[in-house]
């Protein structure tokens, strides 16, 4: 069943042939479907299959890697050794290393956050509709797609952490805090991608996803623990940063990589919890987008 | 518009009464490849398909054909469980569309209209994406995918960077990425729009050779009278949501040889008249002149014909 006929073909692949191979003989897995995989394992593989496409797309074009690469390292190299130096902000730690967990997450929710256009681009272009035709869940499609911004975003993880080690930031090597790191980085994309998802499923169009976008990412940043501590906020930023999801990914990735106090078991109920919330609306706003 | 050349009114031949269009009653098989009982959809106040009743045989390429806002792509967004219908409006293998999604899509495969290939991947990576989310298994997943290339006439470029790949090309490979699932019933919304005319024919007869190997059923929608005379068993005019005449291209094309007859005494002996003319005659205008349904088609429907041309082009 495996052998494929390596018929000569014509050299140019736009021209109609006059090959005459009889077609029932040459394609046997085309007469028969592929067998449903059963209940759980959906989810689990259509993630991964979504999350392939992502990676086989930036093996073929690295440029938005690099390009990515530079505001996160912008932050550190500019912001985070000017404010090492004055030392304006109180923290416990060299405010470099401090910073650095922080900035991981921004660059994140920064990928995350206008992923809704990416899904839009995809409704327009014809992907995402055949996507919807095949036997995927929509609950599975958007998993795979968070996770998918997910992988992204641990990628720019890395050229972070590569970065902040050569700046002199003491960084943990313990492999299962890493696996933690990546953990929290992939639960806090989901969220934010599937926020960017459900407002593309709400405002249909790029531009004003774009607006938005624009629009939530700055209070997101500023109003969690990125920067600063939330000791120092006054009490309705704390409030703010109290609700704001990216705070508990920045706490989730401090204690891991700096090993400041964290607050593990509660950052990675609050960011599961959130990714979860995050991809039951987008599934179920996806469909407007098919309409 | 404003028209001084008023649309003949609609006379009565295929015509029939709303209620009543011309399914086949005797349609031997119990199980049709599609059926819809009283189709209706509308956006908004907007009535796109307004009692479509349709039975389309398995095996047979049945043609749903019509100028741009006759309802053609809503109603195949309908069968694809891309729209919600009510339970019991259309069947596809005698599988609900309302009830039975996941299984419907099982046996579907679906080219849209848009060119939706993905560029940043490879034409081998594009199919094996769909082989994937049909559940193919890992051990056969590399040769239904070069099976499904092979059948397309792309083992050649499969490794290239889809956009590198020809209109005529991305849409074979769409016809690759439906094809890889082993589909029973293949939808296919206006598959040569923009295409010229050496590509159409490749994507023409690529189905046509698939179709001899599997005995797939096909749906499609086209704007080109021609093409469905030439491609299609049979056609199903659409006009304003509603079918209008039905039967095969040679049928509707004999009845009105016959209904010119009666009406101008046999002695007007035209020219023999093209699929284009039956519909002019049952829809009371042309598909491009005054009365057509140009205020109909949606921006959106425009836009994305247009933005598939200009890709292709």
């Amino acid at each position: 069943m495996s052998a494929v006929p390596a018929a000569p073909r014509p050299a140019s692949a736009d021209v109609a042939s006059a090959h005459a191979a009889p077609a029932e003989t040459a394609f046997p897995l085309l007469l028969t479907p592929p067998r449903p995989r059963g209940g759980w394992r959906v989810i689990p593989a259509r993630t991964w299959a979504m999350c392939a496409v992502e990676l086989q797309k930036l093996r073929h074009d690295r440029t938005e890697l690099y390009t990515r690469a530079v505001q996160p390292a912008l932050w550190l190299l500019i912001f985070g050794e000017t404010f090492t130096r004055i030392h304006a902000i109180p923290t416990d730690v060299p405010y470099l290393d401090y910073l650095a967990p922080g900035i991981i997450a921004q660059s994140a929710m920064f990928i995350a956050i206008f992923y809704g256009i990416m899904i839009i681009w995809e409704r327009d272009s014809g992907v995402l509709t055949k996507l919807l035709v095949t036997p995927t869940p929509r609950t599975a499609l958007v998993t795979g797609k968070a996770f998918a911004a997910g992988v992204k975003a641990v990628i720019q993880a890395v050229v972070v952490v590569a970065l902040a080690a050569v700046l002199g930031v003491a960084l943990t090597w313990n492999p299962l805090k890493l696996l933690g790191v990546v953990a929290a980085v992939l639960l806090g994309s989901a969220f934010f991608s599937c926020l960017s998802m459900s407002i593309a499923g709400i405002v249909l169009t790029r531009d004003r996803l774009m607006g938005i976008g624009q629009a939530i990412t700055m209070p997101l940043f500023f109003g969690s623990n990125a920067l600063y501590p939330v000791s120092v906020m006054p009490g309705w930023l704390k409030a703010v940063s109290a609700v704001n999801p990216l705070s508990y990914e920045v706490d989730a990735l401090r204690g891991l990589l700096i090993s400041t106090p964290a607050h593990l078991v509660t950052d990675f109920a609050v960011l599961t919890g959130a990714a979860a919330l995050g991809v039951a609306a987008a599934a179920s706003l996806l469909g407007r987008l098919a309409r | 518009m404003t028209a001084p050349l008023q649309p003949q009114p609609p006379k009565s031949i295929p015509e029939s009464a709303p209620e009543v269009p011309e399914i086949p009653e005797s349609v031997p098989e119990p199980e049709a490849a599609v059926r819809c009982r009283g189709l209706r959809y509308a956006f908004g106040t907007v009535t796109a398909v307004d009692g479509l009743d349709l039975s389309v045989a398995p095996g047979e390429v049945f043609g749903l054909l019509g100028p741009n806002g006759a309802g053609k792509t809503t109603t195949m967004r309908t069968i694809t469980t891309l729209l919600p219908v009510p339970p019991g409006v259309i069947e596809v293998f005698g599988h609900d569309a309302a009830r039975q999604r996941m299984a419907v899509r099982r046996l579907l495969g679906y080219v849209p209209q848009q060119l939706s290939a993905d560029g940043g991947l490879t034409g081998r990576e594009n199919v094996a994406l769909f082989a994937r989310v049909f559940d193919s298994p890992r051990r056969e997943r590399a040769d239904r995918v070069a099976q499904a290339l092979e059948a397309v006439g792309l083992a050649d470029v499969a490794d290239r960077l889809v956009s590198t790949y020809s209109g005529g090309m991305v849409r074979r490979l769409e016809l690759a990425q439906a094809l890889v699932s082993a589909p029973r019933l293949m939808i296919l919304d206006e598959p040569t729009v923009g295409l010229d005319p050496i590509a159409r024919d490749s994507v023409w007869e690529r189905i046509n050779r698939i179709r001899a190997g599997t005995g797939m059923t096909v749906l499609v929608t086209t704007h080109s009278m021609e093409e469905a005379d030439r491609r299609c068993d049979r056609v199903a005019l659409m006009h304003r949501g509603r079918i209008r005449a039905l039967g095969t291209p040679d049928e509707l094309k004999g009845a009105l040889v016959a209904h010119r007859r009666e009406a101008d005494g046999e002695s007007a002996e035209t020219a023999p008249p093209t699929l284009e003319d039956v519909f002019r005659h049952v829809a009371g205008s042309g598909l491009n002149g005054p009365g057509a349904d140009e205020e109909r088609g949606e921006f959106r429907d425009v836009r994305r014909t247009r933005s598939t041309a200009s890709r292709v082009g």
